[in-house]
C-alpha cells in the first residue's frame, strides 16, 4: 500500500492521543487545573490532529460529516462515532478536572473505554480488509492497541506501567511481523485464483493493461526492497520499545522522559510506515507485482 | 444505506468469454467514452500529453501467459471491471453510504454526491474495480450502464451496455444471472464459467468462461492419420491414382 | 436502518442528434454514429446497421473524439523558414499556400512532369488522386501499398483473381476451420475479430501460424509458432502431403483452375506457355472427346491427366508438373519441419485436419448455379475450411512466392468461392486480364498516357524507358521488381536523393509519415531529405506535405497543407478504390463533414482541385476553361468514370433509383447521408458463390458496373505471366534484363508457386529474427496524439522469448542492445515465453520523435519508446559485387520489413534511461497540448 504521510500521521498521532486520554481518564496521573490542561492539550492535540490529518487524503473533506451515517456497517464510521464521543465525553470529564477541580470517575471510565473503543475502530478499519492479508489479522488490532495503550502510559508518565506496556508491544510487533510475512501466501490467494487460470499452469502478468501507471498502481502498490524493510524493521523497534524502556529504566529525569516519547513517536511512525508500505494488495497480482 | 440488500430481484452482468477475448481494448475505451460523458463527473485524464499520462477507467484489459505443464505457453487477454459482487465488501465499508448495491438489479453503485472520497471502498476490492478520480475526488466504478440499459431514450437493442455492444470478437456478454434459463446463465453452465478469488467470499455476479484446451490438434493424429494414407508412393503412381479416380467421376 | 437507495434517471438524454459517417481511425472503414450535444462531438458508436462493422467499433474508433479534438492538428498552412528538419515554419494563407505550390508545379509540368513525384501514402481516394495525377503528366504516382503488402494483393491477383486483405473474406458463416497466417490485426479489423468471435461461438476450430502468440493467435485453438519466412516450405509441405493422400478436389480443380490447362514443352519462346487456339484461349484435353478444345467450351471435361503429343513433343497439363514438383520428398514434412520449426508430426496433424474438415465435413446448399460453360449445377458443396493472411506472409522478400502457394493449397482443397471456404468481395473476383497494364508515356503538357500502376502481363508492359532504364523513380515495374503492381513509395526519396534513375523537382506527399516509421532506414532518410548539394540547394529541392496532425514528417517539407480530420470532410470510398463490399454485396460509403473545423484547414482532395483548377489540368477543365467541379463533394457527384459510373454506385439516376450504373443524381450525397453514409447492393442469391464461373454473378456486376462484359476465368495455378520472365531471362524476346538479373529471375519467378531462402549475405552473426506488429488499439503513429489511446500503448519493450532471456542474462526491464547489419539501438526488453523461440519483437511505430504529435519532449513515446526501423535498410548489406541489392522481393519489389536478423547483446542501462538512438527535437508548429483533461461535452 501507499504510504501516505496523512494515514501514517492520523494513525500514529490519534493512536498515542487516544492512549494519553485512556490513561488520563482512569485519573492517571491524578492532575488537576493547569496540569490537567497540559495534560489534556496534549492529547486533544495528538487525537484530533490525527484526526484532522486523516482527512487530508479525502477527495472531499466538506462532505466529512456523512461519514458518520454508516455505522451499522462501516468501521469508519463507527470509527467516526467513536472519536467524537471519546472526545466529547472526555471533553466533559477534562471540564470537569480542569476547571472544577472535579473527577467524575464514572465518566472518565466511560471516556476511556471510549477512548480504547476509538483506537479499535481505526485498527479494524484495516483489520476487515480481506483485500489485504498482511492487515486482515487478529493481531492488528491487538498491535494497534498495545501500542496505543504503551504510548499512552509512556506520555502519561506511568512508568511502571509504561515498561511492561511497552514490553508487551514490542512483543505483539514481533509476532505481527511474523505472522504478516507469511499472510499473503497464507491466504491463499495468487495469481492462479485471481485469474482463475491457475489449474492450467503457471500463471505469469504478461501485459499490463497500459504503459503508464493509474491510482491503484499509486495507491496499492509499493514495493519495498527487504533489505530496506529490515533496517527500518529495527530502527522502529529500537526507537519504540527499546529505546524508552531503557531510558524509562534510569533513573527519572523530565528530559530523559521527554526522549523516550521522542524516540517511541518517531518508532511507532516508522512501524506504521512499514504497515502501509508493506503491506500487499491483492489488486497488485493483478498487475504481477507481487 | 451501505447494508447491502438482503437479495435482489435481478443478478445483472457480465459473462467475459476468455476463449475468445482477443485484447483489442475495445471495451476500455467504449467505456471510457460512454463514462466520460454520462453518469456522474468525466473520467478524467491527468498529464494527458506528457510524461506520465493516467486516466480513470472503470475497465482494463490485462493479460497473462500460462505455461501448461507440458507444450507451448498460452496467452490470455483479460478484460476487468466491477464484479457487481453480492457480497460487496466495497459497499459495507463505505462510511457515507455512497457506495451501494441496487435492490432492483444488483448492480453496485456509487452516489458521486455523497462520497467522500476516502478510497476505502477501493482498499476493499479485491479485483481493482474502483478508482479515485484524480480531477473530481471521488470513486468511480463500473456502472453496468445502468444509464444505458434501461434508456428509454436508446432503441431496445441498444439497452446493454457500451462495451457489451462494442466488443467486436463478442467475447462480452450482459443479462440477469440470478435467473437460470437466461442466456448468460446458460452460457456459464455450459462452459463452466467460473468467479475470480472465490476464497475472498465476495460471490462475484459476473463471470468468466475458461479458455478452451489448447494446442490438441496433434493429439488427435492417430484418428486422423487413416486421411494421410498415400495413394501412391511416387509421382508415376499418383497420376495413376488420378486417372482412375477421374473415370470415377 | 434498513436498505434505501437514491433514486436514479436511468434514461437520461442521450445526444441530440445523430450523424451517420465512416470511421477513419484506420483503413477498415466502419460505420460510426456520432452523438452530438450542443454541435460538438458528444459520443462515437459503431453503426449497427453497417456492412462492415455491424455495430461493433474498435478502440480506436470509440476514442475518435480524442482524435479531432487532438491538440497536434495542424491549423493554418505553414511554410518552412527555418532549415528543414528544424520545425519551423511561418503561418500563411490559403492563396499564399496555392500560388506557391502551382509556381513550383507549373513550370515542371510545361517542361517535363516526370520532375514531379506525387506519393500519397494511405490514402483512401487512390482513385481520384491517380487521376490527378495521370492529368498533370507525371508517370511518377503510387500510393503505399509497395512498402505495404503488394505481395499479398499481386499475388492474390496473379494466382485467383483477389487477394485477402480487404479484398475477400473467410464464410465466417460456415467454415469450421479457419487457418490464419501471420497476421497481428490487418485492415479488416473488425470483421475479423467478428468473424474469430462468430466461429468459436459455434465451437470451430482457429489455427493460428505465427511466431508470435498474441490477439488472434492468442486465441488460436492450436498455436504454430513458426520460423519466420518459412511458410512457403510449410504450405508446400501441407500441398505435398494432401497431394499425397489424394485429398483434393479434383472435381474442382478440372472445372475452375488452368491445373488441366496443357503447357507448351517445344523448345523455344514458346517453352512453358500454354498451348493456345486461335483465339488465344488456352486449351484442355476433354474428357468426353479426348480432344484438344478451349477452356471454356459448353460442356467441356478437362482433364487433368491426359498429355497431348505433338511433334514427338508430349505437352503435359499444369497439374502434371505440380504432382512432379509437390511430390518430391524436398517437401515432405520430415524434411522441413527443422527449417520451419514445426514437429513433422504436427505439419501432418494438420494437413489431416485440414483434409478431414474440408472433405468429410463438406456439406451442400441446395442452391441451384449456372456456370460460365452454361452448365447447371443443382447443389452448392461447401467445404468449410477458410484461410487469411498478412503481412507475415507478405513482408518477407519470398512472400509473393508463399502468397501464392497459399492461394494453390486453398484451391487444391477446393475452399475457395464455396460455401464455408474463402470468398471475394466485389469488385472482385477480377482477374489479371481485367486490370489495366501500368503506364509511363511522359509528355510535356499533357496528361499520362493511361494509369499509372497496373498488373504486367509480361515484359513488354515494363515501364522502361527507350535506353532500358527505369521510366519511374521508385523503378517499378523493372527487371528488378518486374510485378510492382503498387510501385515501391520506399524507394521514392532514396532514388531521389540519389539521382538514380534522375532527379526530380519536387516531391509532394500525402498522408505517410517518411521521415520516421513508415520508412526503412530511418537516419538516412532523415539526412536524405536535408542534404544539400556543392551549391548549398537541398538535393531533394522541392517538398510538398498534406498532414492533418503534427508528425515527424512536416518538419521535412517546405510546404504544408494542412488537412481537416475525418470527421471535418467530405470523402468517398468508392468501388473504383477500396470499398467496403462484403462478400455477398458490394457498398461504398462516403465521410461528410459531420463537424466544421475550427481551424484554417482544407481536405486535400478539395485542395487537389483547387490546385488543378489553378492549372486548368485537361480532366478538370471544360473545353471552355472553366472548372469542372469546386470541390471534392462536387467531384464525388458529378465525376463520371464513364457514362453513368462514378465515384459512388449508390442512388444514382434522377430518382436515385439506379445502382452501379446511372446518371447523375445532384442530390446523391444527401441521400448517402440519409443512409447512413453508405450505399449496400447485395448480390442475388444463387449467385453469390462461384463467383468467378457463377454466370449469374457475372450478369449481376456487368448490370452494377464492376465489368462492362462477364469476365469468366479459370485460377492460375500456373501463372504464365511469371514464365513468360522467364523466358526473357532465358534470352527469349526483344526486351531483355540486365544480366546481372538473369539469373534471379529464372529462380525466382517460377510459375508454380516455390519456397526460396531469403537472401542472407551479410548477416553472418545475426541469427535472431526481429518482427513487429500492430497493436490493435493504435493506428501506426496516428495513436499516440490521443490521449486515451497513449495510456493504453505509451511506449514499447523488446519481447525477448525466454530461451534467449536465460541465454543472455536478461530479465524483465533490463535493456539489450540490438544490432543488425545496418544499424543498432539500445532497448528495454521483456520476456515473453508464447513466442517462436528465436525471435524477438516489438510493437510498431510506439516511438516518437521529441516534439512530434504536441506530446511533451519527455513523453515516453519519445524517451522509452522506439523503432525498430532504425535496424532495416532498404537495401541489402553489399555483396562485394559492386552492386546495391533492394530490400525487397525479387518479384513485387515489396518491401522486405520482415527478413531482419539481429544479435541481442545485454547491456547496462543508458545512462538518461533513454532508448538509443534519440534525435534532437523538433520544433512543434503547434505547441504541446494541456495537462489535465476531464472531457465533457453536455452538462
Ligand atoms: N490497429 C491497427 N490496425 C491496422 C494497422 C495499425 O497500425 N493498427 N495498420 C494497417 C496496415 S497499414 C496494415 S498493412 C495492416 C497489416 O496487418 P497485419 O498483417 O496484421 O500486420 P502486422 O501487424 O505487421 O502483423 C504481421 C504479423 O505477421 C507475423 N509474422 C511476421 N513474420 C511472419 C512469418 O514469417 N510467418 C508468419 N506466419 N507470421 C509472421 C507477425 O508476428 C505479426 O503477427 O494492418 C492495418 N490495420
Ligand atoms: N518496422 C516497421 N515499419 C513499418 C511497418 C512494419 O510493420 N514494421 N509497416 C509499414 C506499413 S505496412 C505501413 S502502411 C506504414 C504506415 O506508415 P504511415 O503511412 O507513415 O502511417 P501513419 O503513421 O499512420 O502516418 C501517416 C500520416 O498520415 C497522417 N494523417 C492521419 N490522418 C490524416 C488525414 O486525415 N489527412 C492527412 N492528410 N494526413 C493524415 C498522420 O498524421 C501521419 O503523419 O508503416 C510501415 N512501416
Ligand atoms: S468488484 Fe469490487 S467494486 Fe465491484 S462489487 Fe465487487 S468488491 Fe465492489
Ligand atoms: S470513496 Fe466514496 S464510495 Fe468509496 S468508501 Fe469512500 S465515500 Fe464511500
Ligand atoms: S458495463 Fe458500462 S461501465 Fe461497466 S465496464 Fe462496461 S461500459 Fe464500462
Ligand atoms: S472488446 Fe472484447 S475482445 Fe476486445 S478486449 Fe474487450 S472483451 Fe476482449
Ligand atoms: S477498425 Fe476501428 S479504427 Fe478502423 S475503421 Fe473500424 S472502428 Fe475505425
Ligand atoms: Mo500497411
Amino acid at each position: 500500500m501507499h504510504p501516505a504521510p496523512s494515514v501514517i500521521l492520523f494513525t500514529t498521532l490519534s493512536g498515542l492521543g487516544f492512549g494519553l486520554l485512556f490513561f488520563l481518564g482512569l485519573g492517571f496521573p491524578a492532575v488537576s487545573g493547569w496540569v490537567a490542561f497540559v495534560f489534556f492539550a496534549i492529547a486533544y492535540g495528538l487525537a484530533v490532529g490525527g484526526l484532522m490529518a486523516s482527512t487530508f487524503h479525502l477527495g472531499h473533506p466538506e462532505r466529512a460529516w456523512k461519514a458518520f451515517t454508516q455505522w451499522k456497517t462501516s468501521w469508519l464510521s463507527r470509527e467516526g462515532w467513536c472519536a467524537v464521543l471519546a472526545l466529547v465525553v472526555m471533553g466533559l470529564y477534562a471540564i470537569g478536572v480542569v476547571f472544577l477541580d472535579r473527577h467524575w470517575s464514572l465518566l472518565g471510565w466511560i471516556g476511556a473505554l471510549m477512548s480504547l473503543a476509538t483506537v479499535f475502530t481505526t485498527s479494524m478499519i484495516y483489520t476487515q480488509l480481506k483485500t489485504i492479508p498482511r492487515w486482515n489479522m487478529n493481531l492488528t488490532p491487538a498491535m494497534f492497541l498495545s501500542f496505543s495503550l504503551a504510548g499512552g502510559a509512556l506520555l502519561a508518565g506511568q512508568t511502571r506501567v509504561a515498561i511492561p506496556l511497552l514490553l508487551i508491544a514490542a512483543f505483539v510487533q514481533i509476532l505481527y511481523w511474523k505472522k504478516g510475512d507469511k499472510a499473503l501466501e497464507a491466504s491463499g490467494t495468487d495469481l492462479g485464483t485471481a485469474t482463475g487460470l491457475g489449474n492450467r499452469g503457471t500463471v505469469r502478468a504478461f501485459e499490463p493493461p497500459h504503459t503508464g501507471t493509474n491510482y491503484l498502481l499509486r495507491e496499492f502498490v509499493h514495493v519495498v526492497g527487504r533489505k530496506h524493510a529490515e533496517k527500518l524493521r529495527v530502527i522502529s523497534f529500537v526507537l519504540a520499545f527499546v529505546l524508552p524502556v531503557l531510558l524509562l529504566v534510569l533513573p527519572f529525569n523530565h528530559f530523559l522522559a521527554l526522549l523516550a516519547v521522542a524516540s517511541h513517536l518517531a518508532g511507532v511512525a516508522t512501524s506504521r510506515w512499514l504497515f502501509f508500505a508493506q503491506a500487499e494488495h491483492v489488486v497488485g497480482l493483478y498487475y504481477g507485482k507481487r | 444505506m451501505t447494508q447491502l440488500p438482503n437479495s435482489t430481484e435481478r443478478k445483472m452482468g457480465l459473462v467475459i468469454d476468455l476463449d475468445t477475448c482477443v485484447g483489442c481494448h475495445a471495451c476500455v475505451i467504449s467505456c471510457k467514452g460512454w463514462n466520460t460523458e454520462n453518469y456522474g463527473a468525466p473520467l478524467s485524464d491527468q498529464d494527458a500529453y506528457g510524461a506520465n499520462p493516467s486516466g480513470t477507467f472503470l475497465n482494463r484489459v490485462h493479460s497473462y501467459e500460462v505455461q501448461p505443464a507440458e507444450g507451448h505457453a498460452q496467452l490470455i487477454h483479460f478484460p476487468k471491471s466491477c464484479l457487481h459482487c453480492e457480497d460487496a465488501p466495497c459497499v459495507t465499508v463505505c462510511p457515507t453510504g455512497a457506495s451501494y448495491k441496487r435492490t432492483e438489479d444488483g448492480i453496485v453503485l456509487v452516489n458521486e454526491s455523497d462520497c467522500i472520497g476516502c478510497g476505502l471502498c477501493a482498499w476493499s476490492c479485491p479485483y481493482g474495480a474502483r478508482e479515485l478520480d484524480k480531477a473530481e475526488g471521488v470513486m468511480k466504478k463500473c456502472t453496468l450502464c445502468v444509464d444505458r440499459i434501461y434508456n428509454e431514450n436508446l432503441p431496445e437493442v441498444d439497452r446493454i451496455p457500451s462495451c457489451v455492444r462494442t466488443c467486436p470478437a463478442g467475447a462480452r456478454h450482459f443479462g440477469d444471472l440470478g435467473d437460470p434459463d437466461s442466456d448468460v446463465s446458460k452460457l456459464v453452465a455450459e462452459r463452466g464459467g467460473m468467479d475470480l478469488m472465490p476464497e475472498m467470499g465476495t460471490k462475484p455476479v459476473n463471470k468468466y468462461l475458461p479458455p478452451r484446451p489448447k494446442d490438441t490438434v496433434e493429439d488427435q493424429i492417430d484418428i486422423l492419420a487413416p486421411l494421410l494414407a498415400p495413394v501412391a508412393e511416387e509421382p508415376k503412381g499418383f497420376l495413376g491414382w488420378l486417372d482412375k479416380t477421374l473415370e470415377k467421376l | 436502518m434498513t436498505h434505501q437507495q437514491p433514486i436514479l434517471d436511468t434514461s437520461p438524454k442521450v445526444s441530440d442528434e445523430i450523424r451517420r459517417t465512416t470511421c477513419y481511425m484506420c483503413a477498415c472503414r466502419c460505420g460510426i454514429n456520432v452523438h452530438m450535444k450542443d454541435g460538438k462531438v458528444a459520443y462515437i458508436e459503431g453503426n449497427r446497421d453497417h456492412p462492415v462493422n455491424k455495430g461493433v467499433l474498435c478502440a480506436k474508433g470509440s476514442a475518435g473524439i480524442m482524435q479531432v479534438n487532438a491538440p497536434s492538428r495542424l491549423r493554418k498552412p505553414l511554410k518552412r523558414v527555418g532549415p528543414r528538419g528544424s520545425g519551423e515554419f511561418e503561418e500563411i494563407s490559403w492563396d499564399e499556400a496555392l500560388e506557391l505550390a502551382v509556381s513550383w508545379l507549373e513550370p515542371i509540368r510545361k517542361d517535363n512532369p516526370e520532375k514531379l513525384a506525387f506519393f500519397t501514402g494511405r490514402d483512401q481516394s487512390q482513385s481520384f488522386t491517380s487521376f490527378w495525377a495521370q492529368n498533370f503528366g507525371t508517370c511518377n504516382y503510387a500510393a503505399h501499398g509497395g512498402f505495404c503488402s503488394v505481395n499479398m494483393a499481386a499475388g492474390g491477383i496473379y494466382t485467383m483473381g483477389g487477394a485477402f486483405w480487404e479484398f475477400g473474406q473467410p464464410d465466417w458463416d460456415h467454415t469450421k476451420l479457419f487457418m490464419l497466417f501471420g497476421v497481428a490485426e490487418d485492415h479488416d479489423s473488425n470483421p475479423i475479430k467478428m468473424g474469430i468471435g462468430k466461429i468459436k461461438a459455434r465451437g470451430a476450430r482457429v489455427i493460428g501460424v505465427n511466431p508470435i502468440r498474441s490477439g488472434y493467435n492468442a486465441v488460436a485453438d492450436d498455436w504454430v509458432g513458426i520460423t519466420p519466412g518459412t511458410d512457403g516450405l510449410f504450405i508446400l509441405s501441407l500441398i505435398h502431403v494432401l497431394m499425397k493422400a489424394g485429398k483434393i478436389d479434383l472435381d474442382y480443380l478440372s472445372r475452375y483452375t488452368n491445373a488441366p490447362v496443357l503447357v507448351n514443352a517445344s523448345e523455344g519462346a514458346g517453352n512453358g506457355l500454354f498451348l493456345r487456339d486461335d483465339d488465344g484461349k488456352p486449351l484442355v484435353i476433354d474428357r468426353n472427346t479426348g480432344k484438344l478444345t478451349a477452356f471454356d467450351t459448353p460442356g467441356v471435361r478437362p482433364n487433368l491427366s491426359a498429355v497431348y503429343e505433338n511433334d514427338g513433343v508430349v505437352h503435359r497439363p499444369v497439374f502434371h508438373l505440380m504432382a512432379e514438383k509437390y511430390l518430391s520428398e524436398e517437401h515432405a514434412p520430415e524434411a522441413v519441419a527443422e527449417k520451419c520449426g514445426i514437429p513433422a508430426k504436427r505439419i501432418r496433424a494438420i494437413a489431416a485436419e485440414l483434409a478431414r474438415v474440408a472433405f468429410d465435413e463438406a456439406f451442400e446448399l441446395d442452391q441451384e448455379w449456372i456456370d460460365f460453360r452454361g452448365e447447371k449445377h443443382t447443389k452448392m458443396i461447401g467445404r468449410p475450411v477458410a484461410m487469411h493472411s498478412m503481412r507475415g506472409v507478405s513482408a518477407h522478400a519470398n512472400g509473393f512466392q508463399t502468397c501464392r502457394a497459399l492461394h494453390v493449397l486453398q484451391i487444391i482443397l477446393g475452399t475457395v468461392e464455396v460455401p464455408g471456404g474463402f470468398r471475394f468481395k466485389p469488385p472482385y473476383p477480377k482477374p489479371v486480364e481485367a486490370h489495366p497494364t501500368p503506364h509511363c508515356k511522359v509528355t510535356p503538357n499533357s496528361p499520362l498516357d493511361g494509369p499509372h500502376l497496373g498488373f504486367v502481363r509480361g515484359p513488354e508492359h515494363l515501364a522502361l524507358k527507350e535506353d532500358g532504364s527505369p521510366a519511374r523513380i521508385d523503378k517499378a515495374f523493372t527487371w528488378e521488381n518486374p510485378m510492382s503492381s503498387h510501385g515501391l513509395m520506399h524507394m521514392v526519396i532514396s532514388n531521389a536523393h540519389a539521382g538514380d534513375p534522375y532527379k526530380i523537382d519536387t516531391l509532394f506527399m500525402y498522408m505517410a509519415n517518411m521521415s520516421w516509421n513508415s520508412t526503412m532506414n530511418t537516419k538516412g532518410v532523415i539526412e536524405m531529405l536535408t542534404d544539400k548539394d556543392e551549391n548549398g540547394d537541398y538535393i531533394i529541392p522541392r517538398i510538398i506535405y498534406s498532414d492533418a496532425y503534427s508528425s515527424e514528417m512536416v518538419a521535412y517539407a517546405d510546404l504544408i497543407l494542412p488537412d481537416t480530420t475525418y470527421l471535418e470532410r467530405h470523402d468517398c470510398i468508392s468501388l473504383l478504390d477500396r470499398p467496403i463490399c462484403e462478400a455477398d454485396a458490394a457498398a461504398d460509403a462516403i465521410r461528410w463533414p459531420v463537424i466544421e473545423p475550427d481551424r484554417d484547414v482544407r481536405g486535400f482532395q478539395s485542395v487537389l482541385i483547387d490546385l488543378a483548377n489553378r492549372m486548368k489540368l485537361p480532366g478538370f477543365t471544360h473545353e471552355d476553361g472553366s472548372a469542372k467541379w469546386v470541390d471534392y463533394a462536387d467531384y464525388i457527384v458529378n465525376h463520371e468514370r464513364k457514362p453513368g459510373i462514378g465515384p459512388l454506385a449508390g442512388f444514382r439516376g434522377e430518382n436515385a433509383n439506379k445502382e452501379g450504373r446511372g446518371e447523375v443524381n445532384p442530390d446523391q450525397l444527401n441521400r448517402y447521408i440519409e443512409n447512413g453514409g453508405f450505399y449496400v447492393a447485395h448480390i442475388p442469391q444463387g449467385a453469390d458463390y462461384y463467383k468467378p464461373w457463377n454466370a449469374a454473378y457475372q450478369d449481376w456486376a456487368v448490370g452494377i458496373g464492376l465489368y462492362d462484359s462477364p469476365q469468366p476465368y479459370l485460377f492460375q495455378l500456373y501463372s504464365e505471366p511469371m514464365r513468360k520472365f522467364q523466358l526473357a531471362a532465358e534470352g527469349h524476346g526483344d526486351r531483355q534484363p540486365p544480366d546481372h538479373l538473369r539469373q534471379r529471375i529464372k529462380d525466382t519467378m517460377d510459375p508454380l508457386p516455390i519456397w526460396y531462402e531469403t537472401d542472407q549475405q551479410g548477416n553472418d552473426g545475426f541469427t535472431v529474427n526481429a518482427l513487429t506488429q500492430r497493436p490493435m488499439a493504435m493506428y501506426h503513429s496516428w495513436g499516440t496524439q490521443n490521449a486515451w489511446l497513449r495510456q493504453l500503448h505509451g511506449r514499447n519493450p523488446l519481447y525477448v522469448p525466454t530461451r534467449l532471456m536465460r541465454k543472455h542474462g536478461l530479465s524483465d526491464g533490463d535493456w539489450a542492445k540490438i544490432t543488425s547489419p545496418h544499424g543498432k539501438i539500445t532497448v528495454p526488453v521483456m520476456e515473453m515465453a508464447a513466442l517462436n523461440d528465436n525471435t524477438v519483437w516489438t510493437w510498431n511505430a510506439i516511438g516518437k520523435r521529441k516534439g512530434a504529435w504536441a506530446l511533451q519532449e519527455d513523453a515516453p513515446e519519445a524517451t522509452k519508446g522506439f523503432l525498430l526501423n532504425h535496424l532495416i535498410h532498404e537495401l541489402l548489406p553489399p555483396k562485394g559485387d559492386g552492386l546495391r541489392w533492394a530490400n525487397s522481393d525479387p518479384i513485387t519489389g515489396q518491401a522486405a520489413w520482415f527478413d531482419l536478423k539481429v544479435k541481442i547483446e545485454k547491456a547496462d542501462a543508458p545512462a538518461d534511461a533513454q532508448s538509443q538512438p534519440h534525435f534532437d527535437p523538433i520544433k512543434s508548429p503547434v505547441g504541446t497540448g494541456p495537462d489535465n483533461l476531464a472531457w465533457k461535452v453536455g452538462n
